[in-house]
């Protein structure tokens, strides 16, 4: 269809090399000399004041270098402008157990363990809150004392008029939708080096270096400015390859700004790597999710009003929480045609770990209550649930009654897609005879989407999201300096297929600097899937800027207009002559005099006798001399900010939901129930992906089955199970992140809108098909069992709850009776049954059980 | 503690080493011989990214003591990530871990790496149910494993046909 020489071909990423040798460097495998190793000390209690800190003990302690605590840093910071609430440690309060208290530096890892026992933290215990429907109520003893009744932030938004909505529908569905806590668990824990150089000029402390497992370098290297003091032209972060994200280093983490506040302090190199513990207990996940939904369709399946009460379980710091609750509401809006919405959103602060980002922000557990729901209706109305999701598309271009502007739109065909490969009409009929005894099986059908970017950066402001240098070689080499993150998704690769096919080389050119402060311009990060689209944007206008100075060269070489110079593979040459690769004879490519090896750096005096008069090709290498040679150096720049009309609404908190474009999913499930045991195999998943133009189709399948794979952990296993804010699995076993065994196949399309603004017309391909996979679960545990599961995840003791409960049988009864079919709370001990008050303890011989031991050295 | 003096074989080349004899072999691997491509994930051996081999058999580095394995000429032969390649070039199924999507962030990729080389050095047919097996001793969160599977099974045609891909 199209013709691209690099876009659309599956590529190796740029860097998958050193992942697979061992060679890459990852923060954690970074060593420098007279480095010293950090270690934090967190909170015991989920809400304490601090009374006394004695480190003295500590001090002592042979290898123990300094001991950081909360004075030493105290400034506020947060990624939320609004949101700045944390210091680097703990200054009066702790707010969760968890919490950082202080921070041992010392020469090795053992010692400063053994350090962490010597500090002596006297706590005065206060009330503390763990379901956020009771924080709510609080009137003392606040999380935040900025913060009555605990709320973060609530919203109440009201698009087209909601009452008249329910006023005309024919059938009305309402419940309450719970979803578990849910956490990134990025294969590499967090970790940071930082240290100081010092100045030459006052002999004092100079910049400062961090190297940071971090999907913001920018931001990171603002907010340690903040902290610090220091202008952010003294701070040069950098980002080594990171292992993973998932939003779970899109905000400061904590240990960044503590390391850089404990080189400070230990006037030397300091390193802190997290434990796989402390990653749960950094978090910044998914929050628990109360939804009350309630949503209005006519006869023919037309959604008339939709009206959402959400309020999250956000954990002791605001985080990211104001833009999730956001998402929460305005991602109701840009995947159905709705014409009326009422959205009311309540941020709750909780002794908890701060919940922030994940993939999918803000829209994943709204999505798995309305895509539930709209089968609940379909059932009520008598649609097939295919034909109720047809019913209502959107038809682009169009701007949603919340001000969302969609542009283009694939989720029609991702719907056929799944559909005809499922054979979803047949196989449900057959599974419907087929399986009909203790084993039930059925289909489920969700779809869903997300931002490519967001429209408004965090810190408004009219400057670009994205910026991107390139500079061409003396041999032909392209240098791009993007300060996109690549943590795994692939954008270093993105970032030079562009820069490839818009210069019309080849990609063994191409070398990526990216994501250093010092070196590349500014970003704004890896996060909401914006990197593909504005970075790609940015990256385009760069080459386009760069090969405008080299068509000009070569147009005069070929004695030519510039219109008419063509540049594709390596090659250059005339509108209207042969592409070089087409020629037959070998006496066109001896003529090629620009293949100079080893004499470029002598230039335009050796190509000249090389050359004998004009010629209409030449070697990408030749054409990018002789830009040098008439323009000197030869550079291009290129900057992306999302145009006006996509920025959304003017509402308050009308910023956060508007994308210059948004990406589709429609997938359906395949699921075998047991209704013995509860336990529900998920055996297929048909997901089919709208990603504008595939750039990269083995990278885009590759996100695409990630973030699926990722929704059926949150569906079916993952989750947070909390005893008196003590979190009981924070381990990967213990958090269930599912292994091959436990993975079905998943076989995805690739649908391709092509956006009118997305570079080569793509948008993002990572986040969007996570939400669906929850809801299609959910509505295919229903056409197996008949059995509606509004509480995620769907663990066998949820399943076989709602199974016994839908057959008559005996009733299990669920932590605080519970009915996962109807929840009306939520629940601390998630889904362990009969799990009244005690809890599993830990065992006697665990350390964490016993008084801090003094131990000699 | 004091430390003592080891000698580990590893990747074919011996090394004396003086270290505690608490040190784990991953921290050895990781610090004293600057090997960083074990990496460690979990703690408490349940990700499978510090995994090498011993003499042939994947073992998880972050929960055995360096001293442990010392080589004493008969056994004790230490293979990580970084001996993996093949007289310089990228063994088969590094090379298809890249071409099939099969690393993505790449933190758990050294891990299933030496899984991979332990399953086709063992069983270099192995059925699809076989690998996906072999491949449940790691984990990963990126790549939901399909492309894994792609990629094992494209390594496995290379290596048949002798060629690197």
């Amino acid at each position: 269809m199209s013709d691209f020489a690099i876009i659309g071909k599956p590529v190796a990423l740029i860097d998958s090399a050193g992942k697979t040798t061992g060679q890459g460097k990852y923060t954690d495998d970074l060593s420098m000399p007279g480095m010293l190793i950090g270690k934090i000390l967190h909170s015991p209690l989920p809400h304490a004041r601090i009374k006394r800190i004695n480190p003295t003990k500590a001090v002592k302690l042979e290898g123990v270098v300094s001991v950081v605590v909360g004075t030493d840093a105290p400034n506020k910071y947060g990624i939320l402008p609004v949101g700045h609430d944390e210091t680097a440690l703990a200054v009066d309060k702790v707010r969760y157990v968890g919490d950082n208290v202080a921070c041992v530096v010392a020469t090795s890892e053992s010692i400063a363990e053994q350090a962490l026992e010597l500090i002596d933290v006297e706590y005065e215990p206060l009330p503390a809150y763990f379901d956020p429907e009771e924080a709510m109520k609080a009137e003392s003893d606040l999380i935040h004392d900025h913060r009555p009744h605990n709320i973060e932030k609530e919203y109440h938004h009201v698009f087209g008029d909601p009452g008249a909505g329910f006023a005309q529908a024919d059938a009305i569905v309402e419940g309450r939708y719970v979803a578990g806590e849910v956490t990134h668990a990025a294969m590499e824990p967090h970790s940071t080096l930082a240290y100081f150089e010092l100045d030459a000029l006052t002999g004092e402390e100079g910049r400062l270096v961090v190297q940071s497992s971090t999907q913001v370098p920018y931001y990171l290297q603002h907010k340690l400015s903040i902290v610090l003091d220091k202008p952010m032209a003294q701070i040069r972060v950098i980002k080594p390859l990171v292992g993973g994200g998932f939003g779970g280093k899109s905000e400061i983490i904590p240990l960044e700004i503590i390391a850089a506040v404990a080189a400070r302090k230990a006037k030397a190199p300091v390193k802190i790597t997290y434990t796989r513990e402390e990653v749960f207990w950094a978090h910044r996940g998914r929050p628990r999710t109360i939804i009350d939904l309630k949503t209005g369709v006519k006869r023919d399946g037309s959604l008339t009003a939709v009206a959402a009460k959400v309020i999250q379980d956000g954990g002791a710091y605001c985080s990211y929480g104001v833009v999730t609750i956001l998402y929460s509401g305005a991602l109701l809006g840009a995947l159905y045609d709705i014409p009326n919405i009422q959205y009311d959103g309540f941020r709750v602060l909780t002794n908890k770990p701060a919940c922030g980002a994940m993939r999918g922000h803000g829209t994943v557990n709204v999505r798995f209550a309305f895509e539930s729901q709209l089968d609940e209706l379909a059932l009520k109305i008598g649609m097939d649930p295919y034909d109720i999701r047809k019913r209502n598309l959107l038809k682009p271009p169009c701007v949603t009654v919340n001000g969302l502007r969609v542009q283009s739109y694939g989720l029609p065909e991702c719907i056929e897609k799944v559909v005809k490969a499922s054979d979803w009409a047949a196989r449900r009929a057959e599974y419907k005879q087929k399986y009909n005894g203790t084993v039930r099986r059925g289909l489920g059908l969700a779809c869903s989407h997300y931002v490519s970017g967001a429209a408004n950066s965090i810190i408004r402001s009219d400057m670009p999201h994205s910026t991107v240098n390139i500079k061409i070689e003396r041999d032909g080499g392209v240098v791009v300096y993007t300060g996109a993150s690549d943590i795994g998704q692939g954008s270093d690769t993105m970032v030079a297929q562009i820069a490839a096919e818009v210069l019309g080389c080849t990609l063994g050119r191409i070398k990526v600097i990216a994501a250093d402060t010092d070196l590349t311009p500014v970003d704004i990060g890896s996060y909401s899937s914006r990197v593909t689209f504005m970075n790609g944007n940015a990256t385009m206008r760069a080459a386009e800027d760069a090969k405008k100075k080299i068509i000009a060269a070569a147009a005069r070489k070929m004695q030519c207009f510039e219109a008419d110079v063509l540049m594709r593979d390596d090659w250059v040459w005339k509108q209207g002559t042969k592409p070089p690769w087409e020629r037959t004879t070998t006496a066109g490519i001896a003529e090629v005099s620009g293949h100079v090896d080893g004499q470029v750096l002598r230039g335009s005096l050796q190509q000249k006798r090389k050359d004998e008069g004009p010629k209409d090709f030449m070697t990408f290498e030749e054409a990018a001399v002789s830009a040098m040679d008439f323009a000197g150096a030869v550079s291009g720049t290129g900057a992306y900010a999302p145009p006006k009309d996509a920025r959304g609404g003017g509402h308050k908190g009308g910023g956060v939901g508007p994308s210059p474009a948004y990406s589709y999913s429609a997938q359906v499930v395949d699921a075998g129930v047991d209704t013995e045991t509860g336990e529900v195999t998920v055996h297929k998943v048909w997901a089919a992906h709208d990603c504008g133009r595939a750039l990269n189709p083995v990278a885009v399948e590759g996100q695409v089955i990630g973030s699926v794979w990722m929704g059926l952990g949150q569906a079916l296993q993952e989750e947070f199970v909390w005893k008196d804010g003590l979190l009981m699995n924070p381990g990967m076993l213990e958090y269930k992140s599912p292994s091959a065994v436990e993975s079905p196949e998943v076989v995805t399309f690739i649908v391709e809108s092509i956006d009118p603004e997305g570079p080569f017309g793509a948008k993002e391909a990572s986040e969007g098909s996570l939400a669906a996979v929850i809801p299609a679960v959910a509505n295919a545990i229903f056409d197996a069992t008949g059995m509606r599961l509004r509480e995620s995840p769907f663990t066998p003791e949820r399943v076989l709850s709602g199974i016994r409960k839908v057959m008559g049988l005996k009733k299990i009864n669920m932590t605080n009776d519970v009915d996962p079919t109807e929840p009306h709370t939520l629940r601390e001990h998630g889904g362990s049954l009969w799990f009244k008050g005690k809890g599993p303890q830990r065992h006697e011989m665990d350390p964490a059980r016993k008084p801090a031991l003094s131990r000699e050295q | 503690m004091k430390k003592e003096l080891i000698e580990l074989k590893v990747n074919g080349r011996r090394h004396e080493l003086a270290i505690e004899p608490s040190k784990l072999l991953l921290d050895t691997l990781r610090e004293d011989l600057g090997l960083t491509g074990s990496k460690r994930g979990c703690d408490d051996s349940s990700c499978g990214a510090c995994a090498v081999l011993l003499d042939g058999t994947p073992m998880l580095a972050c929960t055995m003591l360096a001293a442990a394995y010392q080589c004493d000429g008969g056994g004790n032969e230490v293979t990580t990530v970084e001996g993996v390649a093949e007289h310089g070039a990228l063994a088969a199924i590094q090379k298809a871990y890249g071409d099939w999507g099969g690393s993505q962030c790449g933190y758990c990729t050294p891990g299933f790496m030496m899984t991979v080389k332990s399953l086709l050095d063992n069983n270099p047919e192995p059925t699809e149910e076989e690998i996906k097996r072999a491949l449940s001793s790691n984990l990963c969160r990126c790549t939901g494993y399909t492309q894994m599977y792609e990629a094992v099974k494209a390594a496995i045609k290379a290596e048949q046909q002798g060629t690197n891909v």
